[in-house]
């Protein structure tokens, strides 16, 4: 990267000898992200991140075939980079259906292909949910959209580099990565756009991503991504060691933290994600005190959120408003030893219940161990 | 993102748990993002001798709930009823711009209780 700063620092898509070395630094790292994911490098349209290619991917693809039908298909559990797309599509003239998700978070392959109607074109469902790492059975939905005839887009922004990811046995027609979730630079990603399927543009100028992402490449962004994705390639055996530590965490929780539930589904998750509720409990609270002891974490409260609303993510598993309110997720790196677990589940429990005793809920809940039961107005 | 006084409480909250025999008890549901606050208060010669909380919400709430209790106690019916939100707020060395709807909480949930009492104290005498 730090080569791509300072020596390959011409205009890759112009001709003279600078050019050409940034060029053959742009193409390498095309085959590298290409490789990560089975695909064609002239499959691969470098975009400035996941948000960019899930923009194009559906506006993009519902757009150039508009003249086919006006139907798109999606679930209530994708990133706010396709909801809103969706949204932005339906002010335009297209029809959007969202698909529920099971209480585990799982797309029901029959609820979609009863949703599929003689105009729908596209079907965008994401490989894994970013918050309860719930993986989506892709490869049923890649075959029954290809049956059909419709395009298949999938946001594999928190897949790739997790669980392998081959967009052929998947049969998707367009997939969205981002490089900062493969411990890439951030700011950088790609679309992987089928050859032969038909994606317009959503900015206009040059000629390079084959037209479909004009603009001068943002090169050293490009040449981290590839490399990232060559050694997301190679580390991949590493990342399914995980999956003995999220499991060690997953159960360490269930067992000492009594009133405490999983979201999303047990074993059909990414080895990298962590998400529990902890009851009568506040999110931002919990993280806060996490924090302080040095574990990092993130939640789906509502009084984490911006907006002050529970993760959508949550509500549309039909999870209620007070659940998702203590709700935490942790995320496991490369880094993360046994030893980090044992210490998570030593002082989680000190936490939890250091914030119960201040909870109104919890009191009420409890009524029967609560001395002050006789106050409470919520039994 | 919060200030040093802020964490301070919310580490160390003041005054957590529930009176037994309260004189008043308020209660607040924040109907911005759904938290609770439980305020009990023990009143002698119209002074407050005593107050708990518990709070179910943010580090925000929690520290405003435990600073409006601290900044109560001792005070007169009337000198607690006037404190204000921005009174906690600015006690706590101010809160972030989003976290301001939780020191609605802690003022009100202090008043509530306060009108419990008067309330009781009313029908009593
Ligand atoms: C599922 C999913 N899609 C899209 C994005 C957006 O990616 P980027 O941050 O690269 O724009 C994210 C980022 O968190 C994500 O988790
Ligand atoms: S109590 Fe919900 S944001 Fe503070």
């Amino acid at each position: 990267m730090t080569v791509a700063m300072t020596e390959n620092f011409g205009n890759p898509s112009s001709v003279h000898s600078f050019g050409s070395a940034a060029k053959k630094a742009l193409e390498e790292a095309r085959e590298q992200v290409a490789q990560l994911i089975g695909a064609q490098p002239s499959e691969i349209v470098f975009t400035s991140g996941g948000t960019e290619a899930d923009n194009l991917a559906v506006v993009g693809a519902a757009m150039a075939n508009s003249k086919k039908g006006k139907h798109i298909i999606t679930s209530s559990i994708e990133h706010h980079a396709i909801l809103d797309s969706c949204k932005w599509l339906a002010k335009n003239g297209f029809e959007v259906t969202y698909l529920p998700v099971t209480s585990e978070g799982l797309v029901r392959v029959e609820d979609l292909a009863a949703a599929i109607r003689e105009d729908t074109i596209l079907i965008s469902i994401m490989h894994v949910n970013n918050e309860v790492g719930t993986i989506q059975p892709i490869a049923e939905i890649g075959k029954i959209a290809r049956e059909r005839g419709i395009i298949f887009h999938s946001d594999a922004v928190q897949s790739v580099g997790k669980i392998p990811v081959d967009v052929n046995e998947l049969q998707v027609d367009l997939l969205s990565v981002s490089a900062h979730k493969i411990y890439g630079p951030k700011g950088v990603g790609c679309l992987y756009i089928r050859k032969g399927t038909r994606v317009e543009p959503r900015s206009f100028g040059g000629g390079q991503e084959r037209k479909r992402r004009p603009g001068t490449e943002n090169l050293p962004g490009i040449v981290g991504f590839g490399k990232a994705a060559e050694l997301a390639r190679i580390n991949l055996p590493e990342e399914q060691k995980l999956i003995t530590l999220r499991d060690k965490l997953i159960d360490g929780l269930l067992e000492r933290i009594p009133d405490c539930q999983l979201n999303g589904h047990r074993y059909q998750r990414v080895p990298t994600n962590v998400n529990v509720s902890i009851r009568y409990l506040e999110g931002e609270a919990l993280l806060l005190s996490l924090d302080l002891k040095g574990i990092a974490a993130s939640s789906g409260s509502a009084c984490t959120s911006g907006s002050l609303d529970p993760s959508h993510v949550l509500l549309a598993m039909g999870i209620c408003h007070e659940i998702a309110h203590g709700s935490l997720r942790m995320t496991l790196g490369r880094d993360n030893t046994e030893e980090d677990i044992d210490y998570v589940l030593e002082e989680l429990p000190i936490i939890v219940d250091r914030l119960r005793k201040m909870s109104p809920l919890y009191c009420c809940e409890k009524a029967g161990q609560c001395e002050t039961k006789e106050m409470c107005q919520h039994v | 993102m919060y200030s040093e006084k802020v964490m301070d409480h919310f580490t160390n909250p003041r005054n957590v748990g529930e009176l037994e025999n309260a004189d008043g008890i308020g209660e607040i549901g924040n109907p911005t993002c759904g938290d609770i606050m439980r305020i009990s208060i023990k009143v002698e010669d119209n002074i407050i001798t005593d107050i708990k909380f518990k709070t179910f919400g943010c580090g925000a709430a929690i520290a405003t709930s435990s600073m409006v209790t601290e900044m109560a106690k001792g005070k007169t019916l009337e000198e607690a009823r006037a404190i204000t939100n921005k009174n906690v707020a600015e006690a706590l060395d101010g809160l972030p711009p989003n976290k301001m709807h939780c020191s609605n909480l802690a003022a009100d949930a202090l008043r509530l209780a306060i009108d419990n009492y008067l309330a009781k104290a009313g029908q009593a005498g």
